[in-house]
């Protein structure tokens, strides 16, 4: 076997990978960070972003898996049993036991002929799941998988993340690039222990380590998987059309894709985190999918997750001509986006089970 | 076949027992009307009885009950078909004694609703309904009527404060029954002011749940203890009807199709047409309940059941007197015992033992419970026999 | 614990799965086997479309045991599309005017838990107003 050395570490399947279609999923109701800093700094502290969105009383990580992976379904127009995978990742599975997958597997209609399975790795839990389904297919054990990314975050009431934690996510049925919308056509991944955010068991708010946060874990590990496979694949910053970097707050992405040389143009459209917040395991998803409805054929996308503890996944994608027919099938991101309805803290507080009920 | 004739009734008041259990609550209707019928002493007791299980934690209630008033060794069963338990009860009564088998049946309804307080309630009584269909998304039988009445206003054009008619009614009748709920008359302008319970539904339009029990002795004539000092109040018809369970699975959600045929076949066994009726004691658990009960009689078209109650004719005094003791909106709701009250009433309005409240010159009564939306349907005809 | 019952239910809660008359086309949910059109035995599966409109609907204020918590909640009548009415909830409504007639379309969202916080989730089908008409009214 080859050693790994920069030239070569790009995870390589035995044929190439695409992505047949995508879904996106937002829940409907948004809290100003004002609404947050209104209750805990009597409205003094910076915002960090405009508003996150926030999941209705019946909605979890479960149900907004099942709906994004309907509308990734409807793009890629691929039956339901055809997909060999249904992988989940997120860090709010609504059990702490019981798979998500399996809920979401049978109500898709991929069951039984399927590997179903709940991905745990903070923010990049979706990632994870997409380069497993990348391997799965690329190995030829399966034709088609499904990868979702979706959290319905929590935050420690005052804490800095109650104003970012947001909910979200996005589903991908990958399968043969001949057929994708979108092919795969790169992938590296970054990985090291590094402690920046955990939550332990039973716990029910996580704890993060501030700025520790930020230049050894999150800068870290995106500029390094991104440079490696930027590095590998001769490529710079002026070949991709748009980029979209893990957003767990609104200046993070801006100031690493500046570091990359990336310019605020290339990340605009994938730049969601100031009007949905952070949506963890599917933060970088959703970008994905918001630059897949606005992208043309031959257009290059470059995406890097981040996910604590830590490690990011980075991928070079190259939209195809089947994106004109595919991407008016199921709604789209924007579209979610646009359906909003604003609440105040307390909603907030009984939606997010933070009033005691007994 | 042989003659079925009511010679003892008896009830309690309907409201809030806390202090008494259900066994003491059947026991004190049970004992009225053995005393009312001159001491008979029934073979089978049938207990209408809807939700004892889980609002009592107590099943079993015919040996409960029939131990408890000193009859052991008499056959005895509950009879259950939600709010039409009453009225089943009421059938088996009436066919056990026609039949021969049975001399004398004591039909005693009861329920006690305040043994629990809270959601328990509401959760019990959406068990009448398709657990695995209705309750599982929230339907309450309260909500389910909304939905009926919410459609019915849409589909007729009816004006909203026309279903106020009927509740005026009730509360009007209820004011002068001492064992009533609710003894005070009420005005439209209340009506139209009252707090919504589930929109279009509001308070005035819904019936109060309430504890009560209700008793009726049931025997042939030549079994009568000598001197019998009422009038004879005999049973002419009898029927008991089922429709879908659940209410979506009906083409038309508006007509109460099992009620239909089960006033039909009771009228058919007592050669009588409705509007020979001196009154109709109905199921008016909801005031959309009384609209699509009173089309369903072919007392009214289909969409204009709510116009009887515009014009004085439901009155006591009127062409067809309803709910002549309050009905279950002012007499309160008993579950499974409201349908032996109905009948307990109509014995009183045919003796012509019903003071204030009587009809004059009754004949004819009719008596019908409702299980859930009509889904049940027990439907009976009352003779005075002079 | 009802973990039988909300099991073996799967199917029809998770994506309206109904059975299909082989004689007469009729189209059942929930299903019943027994075709109520002609009589006759019915026990093709049929999955439903999920679209339909509202036939009737109200709000539950005093909620029954298992529902407090997502109090107050809109129940409804759907016709749907294919013509069974099926009783479920509206969701996603605040802030929208729901009427009778009202176009919608099923989702699977969270119906209860069975038992408390320790218990099973219940999923299932709800409805509400069509997303994409809301984005796009052509």
């Amino acid at each position: 076997m080859e050693e790994i050395s920069p030239k070569n570490i790009l995870l390589k399947p035995a044929r190439p990978v695409g992505i047949m279609g995508y879904g996106a999923y937002v829940p409907r109701y948004r809290l100003p960070a004002s609404e947050v800093a209104r209750i805990w700094t009597d409205g003094q502290a910076g915002l960090p972003i405009k508003e996150k969105a926030v999941a209705g009383l019946d909605e979890d990580v479960a149900t907004m898996s099942i709906e994004a992976a309907r509308n990734a379904l409807q793009r890629a127009s691929v039956s339901p049993s055809e997909s060999r995978a249904v992988w989940v990742g997120s860090e709010s599975h609504p059990y702490a036991v019981k798979p998500t997958s399996t809920i979401d597997a049978e109500a898709i209609g991929a069951v039984p002929n399927v590997q179903a399975g709940d991905w745990q790795f903070a923010c990049k839990a979706g990632t994870e799941a997409m380069v497993a389904a990348i391997g799965f297919i690329g190995s030829g054990m399966a034709d088609y998988a499904l990868a979702i990314g979706m959290d319905t975050a929590q935050g420690r009431p005052s804490d800095a993340l109650e104003y970012t934690a947001g909910a979200g996510g996005a589903a991908y049925l990958l399968g043969p690039a001949e057929k994708s919308l979108a092919v795969i056509e790169h992938t590296y991944s970054f990985v090291t222990d590094t402690p920046d955010f955990w939550r332990r068991a039973y716990q029910k708010y996580p704890e993060h380590g501030q700025r520790f946060t930020g230049e050894p874990a999150y800068f870290k590990h995106i500029t390094e998987s991104a440079q490696a496979l930027m590095d590998a694949t001769q490529t710079k910053p002026t070949d991709y059309d748009y980029a979209v970097f893990h957003q767990p707050n609104t200046k993070f992405p801006q100031r690493v894709a500046a570091q990359l040389g990336f310019t605020k143009e290339q990340i605009a459209h994938g730049l969601l985190v100031p009007v949905i917040g952070n949506t963890y395991a599917g933060a970088a998803l959703i970008g994905l999918t918001a630059i897949l409805d606005i992208a043309n054929p031959g257009e290059r996308i470059l995406l890097v997750s981040f996910g604590s503890g830590a490690g990011s996944d980075a991928m070079a994608l190259q939209v195809t001509e089947a994106i004109q027919e595919r991407r008016d099938r199921a709604p789209k991101t924007q579209d979610y986006i646009a359906r909003r309805i604003e609440i105040d803290y307390a909603t907030y507080a009984r939606m997010r089970g933070k009033l005691v009920m007994k | 076949m042989t003659e079925v004739v009511i010679a003892g009734i008896g009830q309690t008041a309907v409201g809030e027992h806390w202090d008494i259990s259900i066994r003491e609550l059947a026991l004190r209707s049970i004992e009225l009307a053995q005393a009312d019928a001159g001491g008979l002493q029934p073979q089978a007791v049938y207990v209408a009885n809807m939700l004892s299980t889980p609002l009592s934690q107590q099943a079993h209630l015919g040996a409960l009950i029939a131990d408890f008033a000193g009859l052991n060794g008499v056959e005895a069963a509950t009879i259950e078909a939600a709010g039409a338990s009453g009225g089943a009860a009421l059938r088996v009564g009436y066919l056990a004694v026609a039949s021969g088998q049975v001399g004398v049946a004591l039909v005693v309804g009861v329920e006690k609703f305040t043994d629990q307080v809270g959601s328990t309630v509401d959760a019990a009584l959406s068990t009448s309904g398709d657990s695995d269909f209705e309750a599982v998304q929230g339907l309450t039988p309260t909500a389910q009527a909304a939905l009926l009445m919410r459609r019915y206003l849409h589909e007729f054009a009816v004006p909203r404060q026309a279903f106020g008619g009927f509740p005026l009614v009730a509360h009007a009748n209820g004011a002068s029954n001492p064992r009533a709920m609710f003894q005070k008359a009420i005005s439209l302008d209340l009506y139209a002011r009252a707090g919504m319970v589930s929109d279009p539904l509001n308070m005035f339009d819904v019936a109060p749940l309430a504890d009560g029990s209700a008793a009726l002795l049931l025997t042939r004539p030549e079994l009568l203890p000598p001197g019998f000092p009422h009038a004879l109040v005999r049973l002419a018809g009898s029927s008991l009807v089922t429709d879908t369970l659940a209410l979506h699975d009906r083409p038309d959600p508006l007509t109460f199709h099992a009620a239909r045929l089960s006033v039909e076949r009771a009228c058919r066994a007592a050669g009588i047409q409705p509007a020979q009726l001196d009154l109709f004691e109905l199921f008016d658990a909801y005031s959309i309940y009384t609209a699509l009960s009173l089309e369903a009689a072919g007392l009214a078209q289909r969409g204009q059941g709510w116009q009887l109650a515009q014009d004085g004719q439901l009155n006591l005094n009127g062409a067809l007197p309803v709910a002549t003791f309050g009905g279950l909106k002012a007499r309160g709701n008993p579950g499974g015992a409201t349908g032996v009250y109905q009948a307990v009433e109509a014995v009183l309005q045919l003796r012509h033992q019903a003071g204030a409240n009587q009809v004059p010159g009754a004949r004819w009564a009719m008596v019908q419970a409702l299980g859930g939306p009509a889904s049940s349907v027990a439907t009976h005809i009352l003779e005075r026999r002079d | 614990m009802e973990i039988p019952r909300h099991w073996r239910l799967r199917k029809q809660r998770y994506g309206l799965v109904g059975e299909v008359c082989p004689h007469c086309d009729a189209k059942l949910f929930p299903p019943r086997d027994v075709c109520p059109e002609c009589g006759q035995e019915a026990k093709t599966l049929y999955n439903f479309s999920g679209r339909g409109e509202v036939y009737s609907y109200t709000t539950v204020y005093e909620a029954p045991a298992g529902f407090e918590e997502v109090a107050p909640y809109t129940v409804a009548l759907i016709k749907l599309q294919e013509g069974p009415l099926v009783t479920a909830q509206l969701t996603d409504t605040n802030g929208e005017q729901v009427e009778i007639g009202t176009p919608v379309e099923m989702v699977t969202r969270r119906l209860r838990s069975d038992g408390d916080e320790r218990g099973l989730l219940v999923y299932g089908y709800k409805f509400r107003p069509i997303l994409q008409q809301l984005i796009s009214p052509t």
